[in-house]
């Protein structure tokens, strides 16, 4: 039955792309073309010319408003190379991806497992996991940042302590990271919840049989069959997290003694392109930056043969 | 129905403990907003009793930022910007993700490997120059400069030829077998089919907008959406953590609000097409 349904239309097709091939093969270009070319106008002027003009720019001195840009060749790198705030910087972004992405990423499957199943409350505790993805995190960082007050803070005066959390330069960059973890942490657990829908549920009920309990269950089947999830995850969230501006930029002052200590490569190229109105110097930076993740993106590409096929 | 026994009662009690104390520290941050923004400065920062609610819940607070910041126009700023970004990123993506689903033409493969190179890039990278056309187009502080950058999406292009590309083809054969050409294929059968696709890019791209900080800083010192005013206002105001915490709760109720209503929409638009990627 189902084949002859098919079978009578696909034959009747064939003889008419005969005929009909290259004017249907036509129209296709046209619409095609029509249909893709705002977004790829839009793309090219918007994204893929930048990215060379930018380039570009890094290996200029900028000069009063655009004008007067003087060709200084790899001058721009050289400053930045051997700047130590950059490469602080650096470590910076890496300690506070360090902290964000492993953290965001394990309490999130946690909770993820243990919302996979039905029970009271289930959608009311997702949404408020997920709420501090719809806040504006200029108002997130800024009561994290009065929640931190070492001063009149709730922490310090719930906890008893004394703590300077976001002043202290060595405590403060971990201290953004942990509003960076709450920050996303519903997110994550959305996306592992998405993932455990595809385990089966046999798995589970043929090892209960067997006597595993819960938590061997984690490891041996839960970890192991969502490992592309946790991969994918992990690749974005670390691509995000040296990424960040929001939090640094909204925590920390000015005039924070932290700051050297905290501030990201984004900060830095915000300051220098936008504040101290050095594009080139701050082109260089993003140019360092895309360097970094094109790094990470090809190492992704490498270890993702490994999960999916093992 | 089978009974549950007392291990499994006593796990599953467990497990509540464990996410209520989680959901606290999720809802701690935004209770606090809503005390601290009904406190008097002196009741903010009184640390000898330290005051937890205030003891008057007063909305002068309010009545301040809504006049001294004016919220109206802020509220009106950040539904332009949001609005733009979302009907430009929906027209285009949809134009061009069926085709890149669907159409077969020259050129279509090295175009969308465009897409997925502007996909890779860090978004920084196009931000400077970005900022020179919108400079050089003398359109600097105005509300195109702030949905400027959203005029194409190239992950909604992406999300979108996913959605295209899970629908049956059988329908789009019929149609093209009655008669109907290309583009009315497009309109009156496929695009309506990739609707979910669509909700999901819409308010993907609404709350990035919302959370959009950078760009509205750099091209914008008039013309501001909530999160840049917020952040000019910490400048200004830094100590005054009841009218700050009373303008965050302000910038942040709207969303909030639309959340709740729609949770299923925006839980599923945001985190499962950031799943896709």
């Amino acid at each position: 039955m189902a084949n002859t349904k098919n079978a009578s239309p696909k034959a009747n097709k064939q003889t008419k792309v005969k005929t009909k091939w290259t004017s249907r093969q036509k129209s296709e270009c046209v619409w095609g073309w029509a249909f893709i070319l705002p977004t790829m106008i839009g793309l090219i002027v918007l994204n893929i010319i930048p990215i060379f003009q930018t380039i570009y720019q890094s290996f200029f001195k900028t000069g009063d408003f655009g004008r007067g840009n003087i060709f200084i060749g790899i001058e721009n790198y050289k400053t930045i190379l051997s700047d130590p705030e950059v490469w602080q910087a650096l470590v910076n972004t890496f300690k506070y991806a360090v902290v964000e992405v492993p953290f965001s990423i394990a309490i999130a499957l946690v909770l993820a497992v243990l919302l996979n199943r039905k029970m009271h409350g289930r959608a009311a505790y997702r949404t408020i996991f997920f709420l501090p993805m719809v806040a504006a995190p200029a108002a997130v960082a800024m009561v994290w940042r009065w929640l931190y007050n070492s001063e009149f803070g709730l922490l310090n005066n719930i906890f008893g302590t004394k703590i300077n959390w976001i002043s202290n330069p060595s405590i403060a960059v971990f201290s953004v990271a942990v509003i960076g973890v709450w920050s996303i942490l519903g997110y994550n657990m959305v996306l592992f919840l998405a993932g455990l829908q595809d385990i089966p549920k046999d798995y589970y009920e043929a090892s209960s049989i067997d006597g595993a309990s819960g938590i061997y269950q984690f490891f041996h089947i839960t970890i192991p069959l969502l490992s592309p999830t946790i991969f994918f995850v992990s690749v974005t969230r670390i691509i995000g997290g040296l990424q960040v501006f929001d939090l640094i930029f909204m925590v920390m002052d000015r005039n924070n003694p932290a700051l050297y200590k905290t501030e990201s490569l984004v900060y830095l190229f915000y300051q220098y392109s936008f504040v101290n109105n050095n594009k080139g110097l701050g082109s260089a930076i993003v140019v360092f930056l895309l360097v970094i993740i094109m790094i990470i993106t090809v190492i992704q590409m490498r270890a993702q043969k490994l999960v999916y096929y093992n | 129905m089978e009974s549950m026994t007392r291990r499994q009662q006593m796990t599953s009690v467990l497990i509540h403990v464990i996410l209520i104390l989680v959901s606290i520290t999720m809802l701690v941050p935004f209770i606090w907003m809503i005390l601290t923004a009904f406190k008097t400065i002196t009741e903010s920062t009184s640390v000898d009793p330290f005051v937890i609610f205030p003891s008057q819940w007063q909305t002068e607070n309010f009545v301040t930022v809504i006049n001294n910041m004016n919220f109206p126009m802020l509220y009106f700023n950040t539904l332009a910007l949001i609005l733009g970004r979302v009907v430009c990123a929906v027209l285009t993506a949809t134009l061009a993700g069926y085709a890149f689903a669907r159409l077969e033409f020259p050129g279509k493969n090295l175009m969308f490997s465009l897409v997925m190179f502007q996909m890779m890039v860090p978004g920084q990278i196009f931000i400077i120059p970005q900022y020179l056309m919108v400079s050089s187009m003398g359109v600097l502080d105005t509300i195109f400069a702030l949905i400027f950058p959203g005029l194409v999406t190239a992950f909604g292009t992406f999300l979108l030829r996913q959605s295209y590309m899970s629908l049956p083809k059988d329908l789009e054969e019929a149609a093209r077998l009655d008669g109907c050409n290309i583009g009315q294929t497009f309109l009156f059968i496929m695009a309506p089919l990739a609707r979910s696709g669509m909700v999901a890019l819409g308010i993907f791209t609404a709350v990035f907008a919302y959370k959009d900080l950078m760009w509205p800083l750099i091209c914008n010192r008039n013309v501001m959406p909530l999160s840049a005013a917020l952040a000019k206002m910490q400048g200004q105001y830094s100590n005054n953590y009841p009218q700050l915490m009373a303008a965050s709760l302000l910038a942040c109720i709207p969303m909030i609000v639309l959340y709740l209503i729609f949770q299923k929409q925006f839980i599923e638009g945001i985190a499962t097409s950031g799943g896709k990627l």
